[in-house]
């Protein structure tokens, strides 16, 4: 390998947030990654789609150390995480905000407790800045001022959803993992957090990358869409791209009833 | 953002903060000192120098300085007021929100504040923060008085005892709707319930009225020997266990082990809609959820309560033999005579109460689950205790309403 072509490949792999070589899971027989290998850059909205149960958020579970996969490298911030200690973890669950896919709020503490508490581990302010600072966050979710003082039980679905995202962003990330942002959201409030995404990208130069379904997110704000399928990624690229492939369960994705809805709808915004 | 993060949130400051806070002020402005986070007055006293990393880890640290700053420099009433932010090195919605709320806090001395220097990507977050975050329009809740809180928490027990009647009431209609339709009852679930509150309590129950047995017999040895009337042991072993101790010790042992089950199953399934699920599909949650426990338990324990009757008489009588040298025969020869059959009906009449006391309290603390994780075991806790508590008040009024009957 020539020294230009070295320098290169280093400096792709300075600009991946996270990239994942060679990743093998399998359930007992059942394989669910075979050989993926997926590059998130800084700085973009990544976004995974692919049919139910085709190891989606495993794969983001992988990424945040939940789970281990059989083989492969997955690197975060250019440092190797799989087989780390929980103690060798928590420099990296320091940097990046995660948010499950039902909320995954604690039950018992209010929606600013649940901001409060993540910035009061973490951080040394004091308790009325902490939670001035978690207030802020529910603010910038979108919820009302007085959702913070709610339990998530008495939440509806839409806004449980926000204030986990608040959660998400307790410390600032630089990289956000979303496990279906909008699922369970109705269209208004969906519209709301692709803008939220967009503008958190775009203000403060985030990483975001999402498992999601929603065809509609995915015209609006994702930079670039891989599809896994059968064990492998189908096609990596931007949703223009992805829907001139040629490949079958790709095609079938984008072009399906709903797929033709939400691009013509892309479309017609442009 | 390219800068080096991993050590975004250093350990607690060794030195507090009010200490970094002065001895920053009084530091001059060198080239060096421009990745840690200062704001100060610039040239003019319409001017504020923001200078830094603004980031969530050193936000407290940028707090104090803000409130220093603000505090050391005359605050100008109206006009305007500029905030000088060319040295700003990074920004994320914390620096943002701060330098946002100097913003807000300046502009409600009446200042127009305008920022310059201001990177246009900072600028960008800056105004998401405006237009996300509106003036708090609230104050901090004012804490309610020591007798407010006492009045509360008495409604509060009124409420849960009136809530507890009418779930009486509630499962005795239910019951009586299942008497008029017998094919209504659901056996399987009744024999499920048998199952596990009454055959699988056998060792434990059996053991412990074992166990007390020996214990009031030994007890009972010493005083019975120095006036010589060994015999009597048989009275006091049979008497006791047969008309109080065995109801009531089964009863506890059910309550800590059946009734907070019942509890935590109801409210698990509270909280996960399956009890809503129930109603939808037309199953009333009482007929299937209820009345099959409270049925079950109204049979298992009045039969456990013969068994420790039992097992608490055999504790009995090996002890007896062992200290006071009375044999198997003599012993149950005496049994006999000293416990009358009332006195045994008596005690196993008093188990279908307690039964019910169990179930519909166990149930009913499920139902009242607020959808926490936390309010699951408060429920289960609360359930047992007030188990525990009603089965010993109701045997206590068994008690005085036997002895007003002479029996």
């Amino acid at each position: 390998m020539s020294a230009a072509a070295d320098t290169a490949v280093n400096s792709e792999a300075d600009d991946a947030v996270i990239d994942i070589r060679g990743l093998n899971t399998s359930f007992g027989d059942a394989v669910v990654h075979r050989d993926v290998n997926l590059t998130v850059r800084r700085g973009e909205i990544f976004a995974l789609v692919g049919g139910s149960g085709c190891g989606k958020s495993t794969m983001l579970r992988e990424i945040i150390m939940l789970q281990q996969p059989v083989s492969g490298s997955i690197r975060v911030f250019s440092s190797e995480v799989v087989g780390l200690s929980d103690e060798q973890a928590l420099p990296f669950r320091r940097r990046w905000g995660v948010m499950f896919e039902r909320g995954a709020l604690f039950s018992s503490l209010t929606v600013t407790e649940n901001v409060a508490m993540v910035i009061r581990e973490h951080t040394d302010l004091d308790p009325s800045l902490a939670d001035e600072m978690a207030a802020l966050r529910i603010a910038l979710t979108g919820l009302p001022a007085d959702a913070g003082r709610k339990y998530p039980s008495e939440l509806s679905g839409g806004m449980r959803k926000r204030a986990a995202l608040a959660r998400a962003l307790a410390l600032d990330p630089e990289l956000l993992l979303l496990d279906e942002p909008t699922a369970g959201l109705d269209p208004l409030s969906a519209v709301g957090i692709d803008e939220l995404v967009r503008n958190l990208r775009d203000a403060l130069g985030l990483t975001i990358m999402m498992v999601t379904h929603d065809l509609d997110l995915l015209w609006r704000v994702a930079d670039r869409v891989a599809v896994l399928g059968e064990g492998r990624i189908l096609g990596v690229g931007t949703m223009q791209e992805l829907s001139r492939s040629e490949d079958a369960t790709i095609r079938e994705y984008f072009h399906g009833p709903r797929g033709r809805g939400a691009m013509e709808q892309a479309w017609n915004r442009k | 953002m390219a800068c080096d993060r991993t050590d975004r949130y250093p350990a607690r400051y060794a030195v507090s903060q009010s200490d970094i806070a002065i001895r920053m002020l009084n530091a001059p402005i060198t080239s060096r000192s421009t990745a840690s986070p200062d704001i100060r007055p610039g040239a003019t006293p319409r001017e504020l120098r923001c200078t830094g990393e603004w980031l969530l880890r050193s936000a407290a640290q940028i707090d104090v300085r803000i409130d220093a700053c603000l505090s050391v420099m005359p605050l100008p009433t109206g006009g305007e007021m500029l905030i000088d932010a060319q040295a700003v090195t990074a920004l994320d919605t914390s620096g943002a929100w701060l330098l946002h709320r100097t913003r807000r806090d300046l502009e409600l001395g009446g200042c127009t504040v305008s920022f310059t220097g201001l990177r246009p990507e900072f600028e960008a977050l800056l105004r998401l923060i405006a237009t996300r975050t509106t003036p708090a329009t609230h104050g901090p809740q004012s804490e309610p008085g020591a007798l407010n809180r006492i009045g509360g928490k008495a409604w509060e027990s009124l409420l849960g005892a009136f809530g507890l009647l009418s779930f009486l009431g509630a499962s005795a209609i239910a019951l009586m709707r299942e008497l008029v339709q017998p094919r209504r009852i659901r056996w399987k679930s009744i024999l499920y319930n048998l199952q596990t509150a009454g055959v699988a309590a056998l060792p434990i129950t059996g053991l412990l009225a074992f166990l007390l047995g020996i214990v009031i017999a030994y007890q009972g040895a010493e005083q019975l020997s120095r006036v010589g009337a060994n015999i009597y042991i048989a009275d006091l072993v049979g008497l006791s266990m047969v008309r109080e101790l065995s109801p009531l010790i089964t009863a506890i042992i059910i309550a800590g082990r059946s009734g907070s089950a019942y509890a935590a199953q109801i409210a698990t399934m509270k909280v996960t809609e399956e009890v809503d699920a129930l109603r939808t599909i037309g199953i009333a949650p009482i007929d299937l959820l209820v009345l099959p426990k409270v049925i079950a338990l109204v049979i298992a324990l009045p039969l456990l309560t013969v068994y420790t009757d039992i097992m608490g008489i055999l504790g009995g009588m090996v002890m007896a033999r062992a200290q006071l040298d009375v044999g198997y025969a003599t012993f149950i020869d005496r049994l006999d005579e000293a416990v009358s059959l009332t006195s045994f009906l008596i005690g196993i009449g008093k188990a279908p109460v307690f039964a019910v006391i169990i179930a519909l309290v166990g149930c009913y603390q499920g139902f009242q689950v607020s959808g926490s994780a936390e309010s699951v075991g408060q429920q289960t806790t609360k359930s047992v205790v007030q188990a525990i508590f009603l089965v010993i008040l109701a045997d206590a009024l068994f008690s005085i309403a036997f002895s007003w009957l002479n029996i």
